[in-house]
């Protein structure tokens, strides 16, 4: 069949299945958007800014596994992009991002709107292709779309000159399979490894699991669920796998690390086995490395042998995919019951694992999240954004299914949620989708209003003004004498020296989130009263479409409990 | 600290060695040297880097190529038998007066003497590194003009 490039392009994506695009037009992609103009088989949103694009494309990989797809163009369109790849190859998630580029024969003239994205890209990216002839664009298309859903999954960039957009190919046919020589993740753990993992199981008397995002990539928690209830073995994820476990069942122990829970943390620290399912001993995790669970032995289940032993020596290392190996390994665990070991667990757990001091005056982050849980039945889909909000949201939101928390947990891009959350109302579950933000986070992608408006995305916006970027005021408040350089939303270069504090600022809050969104043709709530949460809440999430809720909450609260960066992950601090 | 040879074949197309020497730089692994080219098969390259490091950050590197999907093999040339050479091409300041004392040196380590010039000498030596080391150390206070390396390549022994 004859085709051109641009064409090819647009088959591709329908072949591969694409169901949604999310992007942004100019000048060396018009030749793509031209085909798209007439393609019936899949929607292109157009949002208002590049890096919501490729944040919309990544919250729909994560609400569904399905591969995530953005289009920009060359230039400033894809270096608008880079934030958005970065967050997703951090947190290994399947993504095909397509960028225009200048003609081939005008690569390296500093050309209009050139820029080397190949070499930009290279190290944020699983790969990365510059398409240098229409003759590979077919199987550069499918190899794209290959790297980025197996093995570890993450963001593939596939740079596509003008001229190769326009050429004609007389006799396309898009490829049915793939081989890469060089790129064959292994799946099946090694026997041995399996089987010697399940004896240290039987041998452990202090045994934990500690589960992360790759149980949710592989699909692996009804796996993870059998084996720790064949085991009676505690069970803690990381917040990346927050959902990946029931939340609720009486052997979770919540996240752990520096926000974690103190169950988490001291059944770490104490423990003689930790069982890593896919999880990667982030720093955030961790703590002070050399005093992390001292007396622990390690059995490590992953995906990328690289991260094996990369941050804390492995004994027992099990290179494959998650839900393989855990089925293999339920065929040679011996059960456990719940003994000693379980009841101490259970007393650090003390009852719940998180809690704040509650008030009948002033409005708590924490309850507004709570309250979300309620009203939602804790069955959303729930977007956060980077700060203190994420944090009490994977604190106070029991999350009990996968793909129900999307939240930028390694690279912690603020921006993130708000686009990604319309990216998950095009998951097909029918779930409520809730973007939780803070009033800092929330305006780093804002634009995207028009792009919820227009399209008429049921995204729910949860924001809790504190008018503060609040992680980093809690670190100044905790560790830099309450000295808060430009951590006050309401100030800015004028009032330094006057500033009365927190209590007494009389200055207005800008923007106003309600007028805001009134603007975009959002409804919109502001909620200042307690007694108004649940009532607002019910009614914004009842709503056909979009709705903005502002919640005004306490200023100064603070997330605990609190491992400071570089203690052991026992060295807590309660508020 | 040790060095390490590791050799690697990689596809022969645009944006392979960037891959793996962007690898190096953004963890900041020193590189001492590094060689590429092509195979007998014209579509795989050949690249032997040598490198300094802590054993356990070896491991990672070694780990990390793997990871790469241009890299179609990692082989790390400390766990086998290896012959190894390297290639200097040298040029010195040389007279008529002490030329034999060139040709002397020459053929103690088996160089050739590639050209000569009135003024000057160019040397070629290929042998193991420590031997490469040897010689420049001994031709060095006739005053180098240029000197070029090649970095070391290294081929494993098959019984």
């Amino acid at each position: 069949m004859k085709k051109t490039g641009a064409q090819i392009v647009i088959d591709a994506l329908i072949q591969e299945r694409v169901k949604v695009v999310f992007g942004y037009p100019g000048g060396v992609v018009i030749p793509i958007f031209d085909v798209l103009y007439d393609t019936k088989e899949l929607q292109f949103i157009l949002t208002r800014h590049e890096q919501a694009a490729a944040h919309a494309a990544d919250g729909y990989a994560r609400s569904t596994g399905n591969v995530g797809v953005c289009l920009v163009t060359s230039g400033p369109g894809a270096t608008n992009i880079m934030t958005g790849i970065a967050t997703a190859y951090l947190d290994s998630i399947p993504m095909v991002a397509i960028t225009g580029q200048v003609a081939s024969t005008l690569l390296g003239t500093d050309a209009f709107q050139e820029a080397d994205i190949v070499g930009m890209s290279r190290p944020v990216t699983k790969h990365n292709f510059l398409v240098r002839s229409i003759s590979e664009l077919p199987i550069l298309m499918k190899q794209a779309f290959h790297i980025a859903r197996t093995g570890r999954p993450g963001p593939v960039l596939i740079d596509i000159p003008i001229d190769v957009s326009n050429s004609v190919m007389e006799n396309y046919s898009y490829p049915d399979t793939v081989s890469i020589r060089s790129y064959k993740p292994n799946l099946d753990g090694h026997v041995r490894q399996i089987n010697r993992a399940a004896e240290m199981i039987g041998a452990a008397k202090k045994p934990v699991i500690f589960a992360g995002g790759g149980i949710i990539h592989s699909g692996a928690h009804d796996e993870l669920l059998e084996l720790a209830e064949k085991t009676n073995i505690p069970v803690t994820t990381s917040l990346m796998c927050l959902g990946g476990f029931p939340g609720n069942h009486p052997l979770f122990i919540g996240m752990p690390g520096m926000h974690g829970a103190k169950a988490a943390n001291y059944t770490l620290q104490e423990s003689d086995l930790i069982i890593s399912i896919g999880a990667r001993f982030d720093d955030r995790v961790t703590g002070f490395v050399k005093k992390f669970a001292p007396n622990a032995s390690i059995i490590h289940i992953d995906i990328d042998a690289t991260a094996i032993s990369k941050i804390i020596k492995v004994d027992c290392p099990i290179v494959g995919d998650a839900k393989r190996i855990l089925s293999a390994l339920l065929k040679v665990v011996k059960p456990r019951s719940a003994d000693d070991w379980n009841k101490k667990v259970v007393e650090w757990k003390d009852d719940r694992l998180f809690s704040y001091i509650k008030s009948d005056t002033v409005l708590k982050p924490q309850a507004v999240i709570e309250a979300v849980y309620k009203v939602t039945n804790g069955d959303a889909i729930v977007t956060t954004e980077v700060g203190q909000h994420q944090m009490w949201t994977a604190q106070y939101y029991t999350f009990s299914r996968p793909r129900t928390l999307l939240t930028s947990g390694g690279l912690g891009t603020m921006g993130f949620g708000l686009p990604a959350a319309m990216g998950a109302t095009f998951s097909g579950t029918g779930k409520t989708v809730v973007a939780m933000a803070g009033d800092g986070s929330i305006q780093m992608n804002i634009q995207e209003l028009a792009t919820i408006s227009l399209n008429k995305l049921p995204v729910k916006i949860v924001i809790l003004n504190n008018s503060y970027l609040g992680m980093v005021r809690q670190w100044q408040e905790l560790f830099y004498k309450k000295r808060y350089s430009s951590t006050c939303l309401r100030g800015g270069s004028l009032c330094k020296e006057t500033c009365p504090g927190p209590d007494k600022c009389k200055r207005k809050y800008i923007p106003d989130f309600v007028a805001l969104a009134n603007s975009y043709d959002i409804p919109a709530f502001r909620v200042e009263k307690i007694c108004d949460v649940i009532p607002v809440l019910q009614q914004g999430l009842a709503m056909d479409g979009p709705v903005l809720m502002e919640f005004v909450v306490s200023a100064e609260e603070n997330v605990f409990p609190m491992v400071p960066a570089g203690k052991p992950i026992d060295d807590i601090l309660e508020g | 600290m040790s060095t390490r040879i590791i050799s690697i074949l990689l596809e022969n197309h645009h944006g392979a060695l960037s891959r793996v020497a962007g690898l190096f730089s953004s963890r900041g692994y020193n590189i001492s040297s590094l060689t590429v080219a092509e195979t007998e098969d014209p579509t795989v390259s050949r690249m032997t880097i040598v490198v300094e490091g802590e054993a356990g950050i070896l491991e990672q590197i070694v780990k990390q190529l793997n990871r790469l999907i241009d890299v179609i093999k990692v082989i790390d040339m400390g766990e086998r038998e290896v012959v190894e050479r390297e290639l200097v091409l040298v040029n010195i300041d040389s007279t008529k007066a002490n030329r034999h004392e060139f040709v002397e040196i020459a053929s103690i380590f088996g160089a050739k003497i590639v050209s000569v010039t009135s003024g000057s000498i160019t040397l070629e030596l290929g042998g193991e590194k420590r031997t490469v080391e040897d010689f420049i150390a001994l031709v060095k206070p006739y005053g180098i003009r240029e000197l070029v390396r090649s970095g070391t390549i290294a081929i494993s022994q098959r019984k």
